[in-house]
């Protein structure tokens, strides 16, 4: 039988299967934070098991830490605790950890990949749901729980059953001003939040292929958000030259010996898929979201839909919408441009691009947040600060912030927020948040305009 | 992991759609280093207000309605993978939760904890929706053993599927662990075998 991409990975990867159960699934890489790895550190204490390979787990600190003054000891008690017991459970264990201040620090998903840490062709997890970021690099990559993070620390291993496998296709020529956001916005409105529920999505057709590393990551981020476990894109030229170099990815002979192996990693002529899905670019537009979950979104030239029942009532009553009404010109106070959705170099160019020479409006707070030290410095480096600075942004550093807002950077309650970030549900960015996800440009045209606008007739 | 083999009992019905753990557990409560006191804290913003007052009109609020089985709306659990959403709903006294439809990582999480994710067909979930409407006090009846949902006062029943190795787990109270490690001669001689990254 031919195989696809995600075959080709997963069958390398199992030590054996149990008869009408689950494969045990080796886990190659491990990535671990501060918000749910403290349970599993526990769990294997009190079972008196140590952790079976310490080398091939990473640890960073993102979900709970300030954005300002990181030199600082942390206000909150909780989090400060909590970004302690991970220091010493990393010490008590021989695990890296990049935490705050580090040079090396981030969001798990940012920073990871831009050192290198996640190649194609491995299986890797994170107790964190928007692991499926690492597939851009044709990784086996998902999410779990704190129980199989505790499973992976004791075994290097997952009991997993083998998802079934869905395709989404995407070729043709997108639009001036339609982001890799746009293109999952659009993916996920199409489809429904759980349309993914049970697969893992491979995305493929030339508009994938000619994306930016930076682009791909933010496509397979929100595959999540259609209930697939994971999303991949087969590596390719892009993929090499953005891992050749990168202080963990394989060095001279060792890279070269590598790429033989990585060119390999597609998906076979003629490999079945449970499911397929095929858009044609040019039907894309900006997006944006007007409910309370990812797949409620328009694009900014349409009008709200009509609802369907009481669930889409109560998300429409939670954000003052009403149905056939168009979002443009609603006014906007606050802005966000960060997540492991939307917070790499490229993120910021394409902000700033539109930004530069102009100022935001009075009303607004925009907030910049870095999705690691390392993209902090380059924004830095290329003078980006400056243009946001003088544009009345206000520049943070690294973590994952408002996306969820379990630091202090929280959206008021009744606010409306235009997001880069990846969810939309009922206070996500704080309690009684009422937030719209987008694009960095959109966001970036919301905070210059005061309101929601359509950006793209003022784009050169 | 505690066994769970049948159980009959009362539902608090939740008839929304796209229930997501951020609902069942606000990332605001995710500071804990511990397991404890999550249930405390399940459904925070829907079950109170502002001010910290109970939401009469929030089922969970609602005399009406006790029990250890929570009925939800499609696609429940979806969103993080916050294990703290399955511990919250444990803590708080439920020990199945039925939808027509449940998000993969809620899923697995609630079956390492031994809350029971218990799938019917979107005709079903309804069918028990206008039983607990009719009467609050309708009973639900689950099997596991046999996969077996019954609604006890018109006796309307579906089998339920679920992976037969977790089935074993649930009724047993064995957990992954303690079977991963019993393999681990097989994942080092995988090791020894396999090209290590």
């Amino acid at each position: 039988m031919k195989k696809t991409l995600f075959d080709k990975i997963w069958d390398a990867h199992v030590v054996e299967s149990i008869p009408a159960g689950p494969d045990i699934l080796y886990i190659d890489k491990h990535l671990i934070h501060e918000v749910t790895s403290p349970q599993a550190f526990n769990e294997l204490k009190e079972r008196g098991i140590s952790i079976l390979r310490p080398k091939q787990i990473v640890a960073t600190a993102d979900h709970n830490t300030p954005t300002e003054n990181q030199h600082l000891p942390i206000k909150d008690l909780l989090s400060r605790n909590q970004l302690k017991q991970l220091t010493k459970n990393c010490e008590d264990n021989n695990i890296t950890l990049y935490g705050l201040g580090h040079p090396y620090n981030g969001i798990v998903h940012v920073m990871a990949p831009e050192l290198g840490i996640t190649q194609p062709g491995m299986t890797l997890v994170c107790g964190d749901s928007h692991t499926s970021t690492h597939g851009a690099f044709g990784t086996i990559a998902f999410g779990i729980g704190t129980s199989q993070v505790a499973q992976v620390f004791a075994s290097q291993c997952l009991l997993v059953d083998k998802p079934k496998k869905l395709r989404v296709n995407v070729n043709g020529e997108l639009r001036y001003g339609v982001l890799p956001k746009d293109v999952i916005l659009y993916i996920i409105s199409q489809l429904g939040t759980n349309s993914g529920t049970g697969y893992f999505c491979e995305y493929a057709g030339n508009v994938f292929e000619d994306m930016s590393m930076e682009g791909r990551m933010t496509v397979c981020n929100m595959s999540i958000e259609m209930g697939a476990r994971g999303g991949l894109i087969a590596p390719d030229e892009t993929t090499f030259d953005y891992l050749e170099g990168k202080e963990f990815a394989p060095k001279g002979e060792d890279f070269d010996m590598m790429k033989v192996y990585w060119k390999t990693l597609k998906t076979e002529e003629g490999a079945e898929f449970d499911k397929e899905y095929s858009f044609d670019a040019s039907d894309i537009e900006p997006m944006i979201t007007y409910g309370t979950n990812p797949g409620m979104g328009i694009k900014l030239s349409d009008s709200i839909p009509k609802n369907s029942g009481k669930s889409d009532e109560k998300a429409l009553e939670y954000m003052g919408f009403k149905e056939g009404e168009s979002l443009i010109d609603k006014p906007i106070n606050y802005i966000f441009i960060g997540s492991c959705t939307n917070s790499r170099i490229e993120d910021f160019r394409t902000a700033a691009s539109y930004i530069k020479g102009k100022q935001k409006a009075v009303n607004v707070n925009a907030l910049i947040v870095p999705g690691s030290r390392q993209v902090a410095e380059q924004i830095k480096a290329e003078g980006l600060q400056l243009i946001f600075e003088e544009a009345g942004f206000s520049l943070r550093q690294p973590g994952c912030s408002a996306c969820l807002a379990m630091n202090d950077d929280k959206i008021p309650a009744g606010e409306y927020c235009v997001s880069t970030s990846n969810r939309n549900f009922e206070g996500r960015q704080g309690q009684g948040s009422r937030t719209l996800l987008a694009s960095p440009l959109t966001a970036a045209a919301t905070a210059i305009a005061g309101k929601i606008t359509n950006f793209t007739q003022n784009l050169n | 992991m505690e066994k769970f083999i049948s159980l009959t009992d009362t539902a608090v019905p939740l008839e929304i759609e796209n229930i997501d753990t951020d609902q069942i557990i606000p990332a605001r409560f995710l500071k804990a280093t511990d397991k404890e006191g999550f249930g405390e804290n399940l459904f925070q913003d829907w079950r109170f207000d502002k001010a910290g007052n109970p939401n009469s009109e929030f089922n969970l609020n609602n005399k009406k309605y006790k029990g250890s089985i929570l009925v939800a709306g499609n696609n429940f659990g979806c969103g993080s993978s916050r294990e703290h959403a399955a511990w919250a709903l444990k803590a708080y006294g439920f020990k199945v939760i039925i939808s027509s439809y449940f998000a993969d990582i809620f899923k697995g999480n609630s079956l390492n904890n031994g809350l029971l994710p218990l799938q019917v067909s979107p005709g079903f979930l309804k069918e028990i929706f206008t039983a607990i409407n009719i009467d609050p006090s309708e009973k639900l009846h689950v099997d596991l053993e046999n996969q077996l949902i019954k609604i006890t006062s018109t006796g309307a029943s579906e089998k339920f599927e679920i992976d037969p190795y977790k089935k074993n787990c649930m009724i047993n109270g064995y957990d992954d662990i303690d079977f991963l490690v019993s393999r681990k001669e097989a994942i080092q001689k995988f090791e020894e075998k396999t090209f290590q990254f």
